[in-house]
């Protein structure tokens, strides 16, 4: 059908923005109905994940600075040990076997505001040459207006030890950039909080990455 | 980590850049900074799996998984049905696709949908399933209609599907729009006139696929969809001899 290059290599199906109605096919709640018996990706944890329990939250603005209510937010994490549940890990040590690792929300439409419940990921080995990785949590934005989605980290901005060595945080050359990556911590309920605050563009633009 | 887990980087003349003034809202949703390249680590060659246990028994068939008792939606019945390959053209198993669309009149199920066509009370327009062993993916559905949508004054959107696909790990996530072969508005498409080769547009219009149609029943249409592929490894692994 894709006609191959003269390799043998097939060319990359190109992307579309998710558009306003991303929330029908991936978070059908969201948009007003119940169809599926099973939402995917929203409870990271159960009563058995190892971990400290937090929550992640933040808000998305665009270019003129108004929030963008209508993006789907996905994350990917490690375990409490620093494990991915997946055959790529080949890491030595304990995994938490009841922990995927993967959620799925919206921003809502009224306060813009996204939040996962998850737990807080362990430090990660490095590619192999470089140190280890500080505890992060993979983010992927879509939106309306989007056209390829958006790839960032979210670090811990009480893990400064472990963020001063991470290798890719090095790799951001501005410190001011650096931090556009970092949570800020906070109580609330006796829990910790991290905000995190995305900036599609403009002065304090986001880091995203070439993953 | 493995070298051979690892994606080759994204194709960018494969994708639209992020700045497309000809769709307004990338103007202020554009990221101005260049993206900062990052080499594959565990992160990005990891991602979520998904067991059939998690989907329903009708989550691939939109033209039942949502309609009342002895309802059936209205529209054109059709079969989608493709494969999911990598880059290398090796099938991509087991892996989550899911799929959204408007009904027949080209109206979404959803709260801030507020087009003047009917919601049909039989059609949800969402569904999922995995690949198979060979990367194949198959849905039924009624084909979508066209509908409106702010931009220029009269942009249509041609009959699409919007698709998410999952891969091996999450540098390979995509999030795109199948389209059908023959609809005049195609050419007319500002959101897929985002994507700069023609070459690339045409990968993402599906084929009218007689074969697998049902005869007397439901038409088909076969799209292939093609992630970023795994890195070759000839060089570290065996040259290097690590
Ligand atoms: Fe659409």
């Amino acid at each position: 059908m894709i006609p191959h290059d003269t390799l043998g290599y097939l060319p990359e199906t190109p992307s579309q923005t998710a558009g306003p109605y991303v929330h029908i096919g991936l978070i059908p709640k969201q948009a007003g109905f119940d169809i599926f018996a099973n939402n995917l990706g929203e409870a990271l944890f159960g009563p058995d994940t190892e971990g400290e329990r937090i929550r992640i939250e933040g808000r998305i603005f665009d270019g003129t600075g108004a929030l963008v209510r209508d993006a789907l937010v996905e994350i990917w994490q490690a375990d409490a040990h620093g494990r991915f549940d997946h055959p790529a890990d080949r890491q030595p040590g304990p995994r938490d076997a009841g922990f995927r690792g993967w959620g799925r929300t919206g921003t809502d439409f009224e306060t813009g505001l996204w939040a996962f419940e998850t737990i807080k990921p362990g430090r990660i080995a490095g590619r192999s040459g470089h140190g280890r990785m500080a505890p992060h949590i993979s983010l992927w934005i879509v939106a309306r207006g989007i056209n390829l989605g958006l790839a960032t980290r979210l670090y811990f901005g009480d893990e400064a030890e472990a963020n001063a060595e991470d290798p890719v945080l090095r790799i951001v050359e501005q410190p001011d950039r650096r931090r556009t990556l970092i949570a800020t911590p906070s109580l609330r309920d006796g829990g910790t909080v991290y905000t995190f605050d995305i900036r599609l563009q403009g002065d304090n633009e986001t880091v995203f990455f070439d993953i | 980590m493995h070298a051979d887990s690892e994606f080759v980087a994204r194709d960018p003349a494969a994708h639209p850049p992020a700045l497309t003034p000809i769709y307004k809202t990338s103007v202020f949703r554009a990221p101005h900074r260049p993206l900062l390249s990052l080499q594959n680590s565990l992160s990005e060659v990891t991602g979520p799996a998904f067991g059939q246990h998690e989907l329903g028994p009708l989550d691939n068939d939109l033209v039942r998984n949502y309609a009342q008792a002895g309802g059936a939606p209205v529209g054109e019945r059709i079969i989608v049905h493709g494969r999911v390959l990598d880059g290398s053209a090796r099938p991509v198993p087991g892996v989550l696709v899911e799929f959204w669309q408007a009904n027949a009149g080209g109206r979404y199920r959803h709260r801030n949908d507020n087009y003047d066509a009917p919601i049909d009370p039989n059609f949800g327009g969402c569904g999922r399933c995995l690949t198979d062993a060979e990367g194949r993916y198959a849905f039924r559905t009624v084909k979508p209609g066209p509908y409106p949508y702010r931009n220029r004054v009269n942009d249509w959107r041609p009959a699409h599907i919007h698709f998410s696909v999952f891969g091996s790990g999450f540098a390979q996530r995509l999030i795109t729009q199948m389209y059908f072969e023959g609809d005049p508005l195609i050419r007319h498409d500002s959101i897929l006139q985002t994507v700069p080769d023609p070459a690339a547009q045409q990968r993402l219009v599906a084929l009218l696929d007689l074969n697998a149609s049902v005869p007397l029943h439901t038409l088909a249409y076969r799209w292939d969809i093609v992630l970023r592929g795994g890195r070759s490894t000839l060089f570290e692994n065996r040259l290097q001899g690590n």
